[in-house]
Order: C-alpha cells, then structure tokens, then sequence
C-alpha cells in the first residue's frame, strides 16, 4: 500500500488561514500558514481552545474559511464539500456507525467510490490486516473496546488510500497502556503507509513521540513550527517553552552589545542573542536535565552561567529526583538529577546552579505571563515563605 | 454477599433491591393498574348472560356473539383503518417536526416543543367540543378524514415526544464522518440516520395507532350511525343492552394492544442480541 499519484506535488498549503465564528469578535484561527510535505507526519499540538481542531476542521471541509486558503497539491480546496476532498480523518469517539458491522463499516467509504464487491472485500481484508482485527470482522462496534474500535476507525479512514489521515485527538478517550499501544500502532501504521498524517492534540508526549515536525498553537495562531527537538531546545516563544515540558525561566533585560541578560542580581551569558530582542524584556529558559547542582562554586565548569540557589523540595520520580529551585530573585525551578547519583544537597540548604549558555534559550517576555514556570509551579514554594 | 461480609453496619437485604415495604407499595399499585383487565378478561369467558364476577360457567359464546355480530365487526375494522391511517399521517408529520425542533436553529424552538404537547395537556372533552363545533362548519363530523384529522393532532405529541428523544440520542458526528468518507447528505440520510432512527419512528407509529384505538371521547363526537369506532361502539353498547360481549371486545382489545405496544421493545431487543 504506498500513496504514489502525485509524489512529486507540493503536498497541503495551509495560507493565511482565518476563522471568525459567528457571533465571536476573537478569531479561533488567526492567519494561520503551514506547508505541510508529502508523507510528513504533523501534529498540531496546543491546548483547548488554541484553535488546533477548528484548523484540522477546516482542512476537512466541517468549517468553512473566513480567510485565506488551503490547497492541495496546488489546487485550492477552500470551498469544497468534505466528501469530495477525499481525505481521511479519525475521531476522537470513533464514530463508528453502531448499526453496521466491522466489515460493513470499513466497506463504506468503498462503496461510496463504487468499486466492485471483489476490491472491496479485498481491500477491506487488508485494512483488517493492518489494523490486526481479522478476527473481528462480523462484531458490531458495541461488541468491541475503545481501542478496537478506534483501529476500526482508522482502517475505515485509511482503507481508500486519502490523500492525507487527519487525527482528532484520536487517543483521548482511551486509558494511560491502550493510549500507549495505539501511538505505536499510529507510528508503525504512519511507517507503513507513506502517508501524510495530520494529528491533533493537547498531550506534548504524543506529539514529541509521534511526530515529523509540530505546530505548537496558541490562542489561534502558530506559535513554532518545528521539530520535536527542535521546538524543546530552541523554544522560540515563552509559551512553547512552558507547554513543552518543564524549565526554570530567569527574566531579565536583554543586552545584546554584552551579550548577557540583565537579571536583578546576576547577569547570564547569552550567546547568539537577536538583535531585535536588545533593551526589552526576556526570558533566559532553562531544562531541568540542563541545570548542575554544585555544593562548592569551585567546581562550576568554565563557561557556565551560575547563580545561588535554595534547594526547596525534592521529589522522588523512580528514574530520577526531581529537586525543586528558589533564587534570590523570587524565580523558581526545578533541576533533574539521574536516580543513582548523590544529592549534593537538602532542602533548605543552598546551592550554586550551572549550565552551559549553549543550553539556553533567550525568548521576548510577554508581559502577563506569571514569573515562574508553568511546571515549575507546584514546586516552589508560597510565596513570602 | 461477600461485600455486606466487609461492610458489618449494613443490613444484609439492603443491596439486595428494594426493601419489603417499598415491595409492597410497588406491588400494590400493580395490582390497581391490572384489577380490572383481571376482571373483565375472566368475564369474558362467562357462559351467563349478565356480568357475573367471578363467573359461574365458562365459554366462549360471547366471543362467537363479537366476531359475528356485524355491528362489532365494522366498528373493529373501522378503528383498525382509522388507526393505520393516523398511525401514518401522525408519524409522517411528527418525525418530521421532531427533526425540524432538533436540527434547525430557529426562535421559538422551545415555543413550539410545548406547543406539540398541548393535546396532551388540555381536558380531551375541551378538544372534543372545539372539534366538534369546527368539524361541523367543515361538515366533516362522520367522515373517516374527520377522525383521522383529529386522532392525528391529538397523536402528534406522541410521535413528536418519541421521536425527539430519539434524535437526541443520535451523534451527529456518525454525519460528519459519512461526509468524509465520500458519502452525500442523502447517501448518510438513508444508511446512517435511517436505520438508527427507525426504532424511534416504528415506536411513535404504534404509539399514534394505539392511542387512535383507544380514544373515545372525540369519536363519541364524530360519530354517526354509519361510522362508529369500536370503543365508541363499547359504549353504546353498555348504554343500550347488558351484554358480556363488550367483556369480550375489551379483553381482544387489552390483548391486542399490549402485542402492539410490545411490539417495538421485541424488534430492538433482536437487534442487539443478533
């Protein structure tokens, strides 16, 4: 099964794309615009209300655009009707039809294209095939758990090859191992088709696990598009930053001439600073995994930024501590230390933070973000304690 | 058993089901809403000539007496027609109201939706006299189109009721996602809504039907000595001779009746076992 009539075109436009509700001033999607290549598997991560299922219902034809276009290898689709778009997409409540069995439910999109009753039971044999339900054939969806019917689901969607597999938080109604088992059967599914897959979620594992490239959205825009590594070593914005996984925020001034982020009271490095950041309000965003604790400021490698520190908490994750951070500027974190290393200290002893400036990521202050960390939070303490 | 084990402070018959005095009260009730068809069906049976409970003899003259008698037999089969027919119109306009109410987003939707249910609300003698008072201007007291127009209004709610709590358990994502798998709004209509609405439509027509058989009050307006349902055909009967065989109309009737009803409940219960 491989997509192959029209490799060589440009794959989904998404170009300056817009969505006003009626009745609504805000726009659920703002000039939105993603090149999406051919066979890439995107994710469209953000949370509720970003406006991540409003553009993935766009691309599907549910909702019409109030602005811009998207295009399908070259040709403008904005106006048409789902059913004519021939793309797949896959539900968050599976919506199988309750009346028809797993076979009759997966021949529905074949016969809806007329093919002989021969393709079709061959064709639907494969999709069961792929799915690993043959066995399963003549149940009713009833008959069958949330994960077994989100697999006939998606071979219904994938079964009459669509020029692309749109995924609405297909995974959300599942528990914690189904959730897991599907990913991998997403991925194995993603390898073995070749097609382009476009999934949305809120869930930061699944699109740094699954995906090619993600497209972080907030407040119906794009905040990054990048991949996973990408978008969680180089955050380009203090909201991709916070929404993709935890990291001690130091605010300050930029100061591009000297290179260093004016902090109250200590100013770190910043290499490759931009320029258009100089004199206004930053973020020096740092991973946990980056942070070093050192009991003597000695033994701070050279080239590191450094800075005192209270150790305020620590917590025991299995693989690794969790060790919670407050600085004398009001700022907390949180460091990760590996299970099997020593803890250098105990909470309420202070201790002398490092990291390479390599590591860190100088993002514009929007000014009515909170002062710590989104996932930091829970860790510092209250305070004018 | 093993939990009221763990759980020392709770009475054993507790989880059971219902306590003995809410036993009684529910089988008390029962037996009000059964007393009488336990009555009139033995009676039925009698081989007397008045009504005697509990009978002294027993056979089946009086059934011979209803299905021989010509003037039973027509009131039968005009009910039955008049039923059908109002059990079509009723259920042809109430699903389609159902599905107007559910689906377009228009003011006065919850006007209308109680609108629906006025027959039900307002005393059927009132209903019976207005209609009585218009028909007769319309000259349609004594016509089958008479009592199929009026058994229609006062089934619509019914079939509207029935039908409207149907839709609402329908999701209307099964439409969106038949769209994307290339079916058209009529291909999506007749294989996904159809088939998944029909035990709500098949419910509301059985409905219309039974409540047209049943209804006397508007059909003791309507008739004339041509037409004449069967239960206004009952009533005559008792005002103008004492004679068991309306003990006999009655009980075909609660027989017939509670297949019908029962009918809908067997047809989904096939469905989900099959």
């Amino acid at each position: 099964m491989s997509q192959s009539d029209n490799s060589s075109s440009p794959g989904i436009r998404i170009a300056g794309v817009s969505k006003v509700y009626s009745g609504t001033s805000r726009p659920a999607v703002d000039d939105v615009s993603l090149d999406i290549a051919d066979g890439e598997f995107i994710t469209l991560l953000g949370p509720s209300g970003s406006g991540k299922t409003t553009m993935l219902s766009m691309l599907a034809g549910f909702v019409s655009v109030s602005g811009g276009k998207i295009e399908i290898d070259g040709r403008d689709v904005s106006r048409q009707k789902p059913h004519k778009r021939n793309l797949g997409v896959v539900f968050q409540q599976y919506a199988l039809f309750p009346h028809m069995t797993v076979t009759k439910n997966i021949a529905f999109p074949l016969q809806q294209r007329r093919m002989s009753k021969a393709q079709i039971a061959a064709k639907v044999g494969e999709a069961l095939k792929l799915v690993h339900l043959e066995e399963y054939a003549d149940r009713l969806p009833s008959q069958l758990s949330g994960g077994q019917q989100q697999r006939v689901a998606l071979a219904r969607a994938v079964v009459y090859h669509p020029r692309a597999l749109l995924m609405d938080e297909p995974l959300g109604a599942l528990d914690r191992k189904l959730r897991d088992e599907l990913q991998r059967e997403i991925a194995r599914m993603h390898r073995e088709l070749g097609m382009t897959f476009i999934f949305v979620t809120h869930d930061q594992h699944e699109a740094l696990t699954l995906s090619d490239r993600i497209a972080v959205f907030n407040e119906g825009r794009v905040e990054q598009v990048g991949t996973p590594s990408e978008l969680y070593e180089r955050p380009e914005t203090l909201f991709v930053a916070q929404f993709l996984g935890e990291s001690t925020c130091f605010r300050g001034t930029v100061d591009v001439s000297a290179g260093v982020l004016r902090c109250g009271g200590f100013t770190p490095r910043a290499p490759r600073l931009d320029a258009r950041l100089d004199g206004s309000d930053g973020v020096a965003v740092i991973r946990p995994e980056r942070l070093e604790l050192h009991t003597d400021a000695a033994a701070v490698p050279a080239g590191h930024n450094q800075v005192r520190g209270t150790v305020t908490e620590i917590v025991y994750v299995g693989n690794h501590h969790q060790v919670g951070l407050r600085f004398p500027d009001g700022t907390s974190g949180s460091a990760m230390r590996l299970a099997g290393r020593s803890l250098p200290a105990v909470p309420g002893e202070e201790v002398t933070v490092s990291w390479d400036p390599e590591h860190q990521s100088i993002v514009a202050d929007p000014a009515d973000e909170p002062t710590s960390g989104r996932a930091a939070e829970p860790l510092g303490a209250p305070a004018g304690t | 058993m093993s939990e009221s084990a763990l759980k020392p402070g709770v009475r054993a018959g507790r989880d059971g089901g219902l306590g003995w005095g809410l036993k009684i009260v529910v089988g008390l009730i029962g037996l009000l809403l059964i007393a009488p068809t336990a009555v009139v069906i033995p009676m039925s049976f009698s081989s007397g000539t008045t009504f005697q409970f509990p009978p002294e003899g027993w056979s089946l003259r009086w059934y011979e007496s209803f299905f021989t008698s010509e003037r039973w037999m027509r009131s039968l089969l005009t009910s039955v027609q008049i039923g059908l027919l109002v059990a079509v119109t009723a259920t042809v306009l109430g699903v389609a109201v159902a599905f107007g109410l559910n689906r377009a987003g228009f003011r006065g939707r919850g006007a209308i939706r109680s609108l629906m249910l006025a027959p039900l609300i307002v005393p059927s003698i009132v209903v019976a006299v207005a209609i009585y008072g218009v028909f007769l201007k319309w000259q349609l007291n004594g016509t089958a189109l008479g009592y199929v127009v009026a058994h229609t209004v006062m089934a619509l709610p019914f079939v509207v009721t029935v039908m409207s709590t149907s839709l609402a358990g329908y999701d209307r994502t099964l439409d969106t996602a038949a769209a994307t798998l290339g079916a058209t709004a009529w291909t999506t209509f007749f294989r996904i809504t159809v088939p998944l609405v029909a035990p709500g439509v098949l419910s509301g027509f059985v409905f219309a039907f039974v409540m047209s058989l049943d209804e006397v009050v508007i059909a003791l307006f309507l008739q004339t000595p041509d037409i004449q349902t069967l239960p206004v055909q009952m009533y005559n009967s008792i005002t103008l001779e004492i004679d068991p065989t309306i003990a006999a109309a009655s009980s075909l009737m609660v027989v017939a009746t509670s297949i019908v009803l029962l009918m809908p409940q067997f047809v989904r219960r096939k469905r989900s076992t099959s």
